[in-house]
């Protein structure tokens, strides 16, 4: 029944098309296949099969080790498989031909993998390989010999590549389910650390205990039972999520007041209450989570708003983190008030505000990517200068400034090794962020900052000072940033100028970009899907094995963003609507139709009562 | 009397070339005055150089008897002189409403912590903002109102997009307003509908109006006073009949009649 659905376009017109079998695009496939080969031998020589094959996901049979070779030909499968829809051609319906290209795909990495196995086994290249080992060969054989590893990589490659293919094939209802439960078991696994630490918060350690093996990753028996679980679940709530999203969009006045004002609660109180079940590991995570967030929600007004691209942010962070190191701490090499964290803060921001005012005032004239570059530079240059020796007498250079104090609040002391007290500081930092992002996003200033990024010439035009208010957008960010470096330092204890690499400012702007620029609810979720899982510049993430891999994982991911949803995970109404143009004005243009024509009967309605008075020249 | 915008001598040169020289020009409250001219006459430079885009080299510009040069876009806008762009120019992602309401920046005054107290008088201000754009808006029938307000500029048709940007120098709350080519790429029936605006911007809203205009029928229709540029000289000054029956102005525009060619 559900393959009606997919194809009812060709079944409406008869009987299905189906090209032959045959048929195939040979030079997409030579394309995809030689892609597939090489991304294969890359990612086995950068090392990250053998780095993360401590990682296991699925006890004993997947590591993500494997698991960082293994999507590559079903992802590719997929998409030499993937039918460019045009309007009015008649695409023909996905079938074996789309499989066969799959599943070429595929071997063409597989013989890629052999060729490579044979070369490995026959040549030494480790001098400038570094991970070119009999480790990898080993690994990449599962131990039982050269010609296991040959067949099964030829036959596996082949099979993923089917598979990857077949995602197009099967019916909607099919896929989705399939879909479901591998992300679903992947989320699972991936997030082992977490579901354990908070399982073990609520007393429930027997449930993670047996559903994880002890060596980690979840065991054969229970990944088939939750795969089985959530596609039943995904089963049942089918079209839920989406019905109660339409609803509470469909809602208005007082009672989507009242709605969002539950769902706010409701999120304030699990942010509150859980951190009080997860361990310190955890709440470390969080609390960096917390740091970045607040950097990023503080470079979201900046760039997201007002379109200001810096890429020295990073020099606000520090300002922030080494003036309360300076402040509070008692082994400041100059002048060392040992003043109260509090204290710290008023002084903190009006020192941000005023290094803000300082490198904005030359930079804010400058426009795209000279004002990148030249920020960029601050950011570099601000670093350098706490290392210089020349203030060295103040700063401390490299070694920087230790013995800081947590911050004291007379019941609790906040400080680095009680991570759910900075995590609770953070988030009443990221709380007053979110909401100045908020209210600043609805006002007056808001307004000019949009218009700005809009059209820098007719904004100054209308009427606003677009240097000052760009410099209150660069100064607001800048606050929010020393916030986060003052509380970072209070947690770490200390402050080197080695925490403000420029790599910092790239990662928080990479948190903008890959969350969605302009949307508070995107910065939230890319913090937590970037810092959380992945890591920031030092501090781990839930997956911490990817730790050397970080930037090209980064990197990566911040292509991919960019060439298949520029827009971000989560982006604002506004900005997707800025990317996807066309298809807005069609979808604008039906509606104007209807409201065209309601016009036109009110019209026609109005001359047959007789209405006199003209309606403002509108026909004319 | 005095005028209400006066330029004496005006002279732009961008490099070695004269954009604008040794204009004079007036305006009196409430007139429409046309600028007229073959393309490359110099008059976007002469509207640039009033709305502070362009700094002339030479002469001065005075609006209400003080002396204009010098000044920012916006403090330009902010003395009350608006202007709309010969290729028009919104900011098409931002709402119709919102297009209108940022407009008002100059004459409002909120900053951050109104915003962030939500304190009466940033509440005050941004509903008066707001009934002040639909007042704006409303001033073009039922062409930019209602599921309007929320749709981004860029989804209007061209017509909609110039009444739009009108509306936003409308918003400003300038004295005198120069529109640069308003009804440039409408159809016959919307160009009557918008000459007709113009002059109800002055009736009702009290505008002095400077225009920039190519289609003469507008020109004629709306004008008090036509100045015809050619190579940055004023040729003629006058009612529209008078400069239209004007030689200069006639060579200006259909080149000299071939037997007194050289």
């Amino acid at each position: 029944m559900s393959a009606t659905m997919t194809s009812s376009t060709a079944s409406s017109s008869g009987s299905p098309k189906r090209a032959p079998v045959a048929d195939q695009d040979w030079r997409k496939i030579g394309k995809w296949g030689g892609l597939c080969t090489l991304a294969l031998v890359l990612v086995s020589l950068i090392g990250m099969p053998v780095g993360l094959d401590r990682r296991i996901l699925i006890h004993p049979i997947l590591s993500l080790g494997y698991l960082s070779l293994l999507w590559i030909p079903l992802m590719l499968g997929f998409v030499v498989s993937k039918q460019v829809k045009l309007e009015g051609v008649e695409s023909p319906d996905p079938g074996g031909r789309d499989l066969l290209a799959g599943a070429l795909t595929g071997l063409m990495g597989g013989v890629g993998m052999a060729v490579f196995m044979l070369a490995l086994n026959t040549f030494n290249l480790r001098d400038p390989l570094v991970n070119w080992s009999p480790k990898l060969l080993e690994l990449l054989n599962y131990g039982r010999g050269l010609g296991f590893g040959v067949v099964a990589w030829l036959l596996a490659c082949c099979v993923l590549g089917l598979l990857g293919s077949a995602i197009h094939v099967v019916p909607a209802d099919v896929r989705r389910v399939v879909s479901f439960s591998a992300f679903g078991l992947l989320g699972i696994a991936v997030l082992e650390g977490a579901i354990a630490d908070l399982s073990e918060g609520f007393g429930l350690e027997f449930l993670t205990d047996s559903i994880y093996a002890k060596r980690g990753g979840v065991t054969v028996v229970w990944s088939i039972v939750l795969a089985v679980v959530i596609g039943v679940v995904s089963v049942l709530t089918k079209g839920r999520l989406k019905a109660a999203k339409a609803n509470y969009s469909g809602l208005q006045g007082p009672e989507r007041k009242r709605a969002s004002r539950i769902i706010f609660v409701v999120t304030a109180l699990l942010t509150i209450i859980l951190p009080l079940f997860l361990g310190t590991i955890m709440n470390e995570l969080l609390a960096n989570v917390g740091l970045f967030l607040l950097l990023a929600l503080g470079l979201n007004i900046v760039v997201g708003l007002a379109g200001i691209l810096d890429l020295g942010y990073v020099a606000f962070f520090a300002v922030g983190g080494y003036t309360t190191a300076v402040l509070t701490s008692p082994d400041s090499p100059f002048f060392a008030p040992e003043m109260h964290f509090a204290v710290t803060l008023v002084i903190v921001v009006v020192f941000a505000g005023i290094v803000g005012l300082v490198i904005g005032a030359p930079v804010i004239r400058m426009r795209g990517d000279y004002l990148a570059i030249v920020t960029l530079g601050f950011g570099e240059i601000i670093r350098l200068l706490f290392m210089s020796d020349w203030l060295k007498p103040y700063f401390g250079g490299a070694q920087g400034i230790t013995n800081v104090p947590g911050v004291d609040l007379g019941f609790i002391t906040i400080k680095g090794t009680d991570p759910r007290s900075v995590f609770y500081l953070v988030l009443v930092f990221c709380a007053l962020a979110i909401y100045i992002s908020w209210r600043l996003q609805a006002s007056r200033l808001g307004r000019a900052w949009m218009a700005i990024r809009e059209d820098e010439k007719v904004a100054e035009a209308m009427g606003i000072n677009t240097v000052n208010t760009k410099l209150l957008a660069f100064v607001v960010g800048a606050v929010l940033a020393s916030f986060s470096g003052a509380i970072l330092v209070a947690k770490v204890g200390s402050v080197f100028p080695n925490s403000f690499m420029i790599l910092v400012s790239i990662i928080i702007l990479v948190v903008v970009i890959v969350g969605g620029m302009g949307n508070i609810a995107g910065v939230l979720v890319g913090s937590f899907v970037l810092i959380g899982i992945l890591g920031g510049p030092r501090q781990p993430g839930l997956l911490h094995e990817f730790q050397s891999f970080k930037l090209l994982i980064y990197g990566a991911l911040l292509v991919f963003m960019m060439l298949q949803r520029p827009e971000g995970l989560v982006p604002s109404s506004r900005r997707s609507q800025e990317l996807h143009q066309e298809e807005f004005l069609q979808d604008v243009w039906l509606k104007s139709e209807e409201h065209e024509a309601e016009e036109r009967e009110a019209e026609v309605h109005a001359v047959e009562v007789g209405g006199a008075e003209g309606n403002n020249g509108g026909g004319a | 009397m005095s005028h209400l915008m006066e330029i004496r001598d005006l002279k732009i040169t961008f490099g070695g070339l004269d954009a604008l020289s040794g204009l004079n020009f007036h305006v009196d409250e409430g007139e429409i005055v046309s600028v007229i001219g073959p393309n490359g006459a110099g008059k976007t430079t002469f509207f640039n150089a009033i709305t502070g885009l362009v700094d002339p080299t030479e002469g001065n510009i005075l609006f209400d008897g003080e002396s204009i040069l010098g000044l920012d876009p916006h403090q330009v806008t902010g003395l009350g002189i608006a202007r709309t762009f010969q290729n028009v120019r919104l900011f098409p992602n931002m709402t119709v409403l919102e297009n209108i309401m940022v407009a008002q920046h100059c004459r409002t005054s909120q900053l951050v912590f109104g915003a962030l107290l939500q304190t009466a008088a940033f509440k005050k201000e941004e509903q008066e903002i707001e009934e002040r754009a639909k007042e704006v808006l409303a001033f073009f029938g039922s062409r930019l109102v209602g599921y309007r307000y929320d749709q981004p500029a860029f989804v209007l048709s061209y017509a909609n997009r110039r009444r739009l940007e009108i509306a936003r120098a409308m918003a400003t709350q300038p004295r005198l307003m120069l529109l640069d080519e308003p009804v440039a790429g409408m159809n016959p029936m919307e160009t009557a509908e918008l000459t007709a605006l113009i002059g109800r911007l002055r009736s009702e809203w009290g505008f002095t109006i400077v225009m920039i205009e190519h289609d003469m029928r507008v020109v004629r229709d709306v004008s008090d006073r036509v100045v015809v540029l050619d190579h940055g000289v004023p040729i003629a000054q006058g009612s529209y009949d008078e400069v239209s029956t004007n030689p200069d102005v006639v060579e200006a525009y259909l080149g000299r009649p071939a037997e007194d060619g050289t």
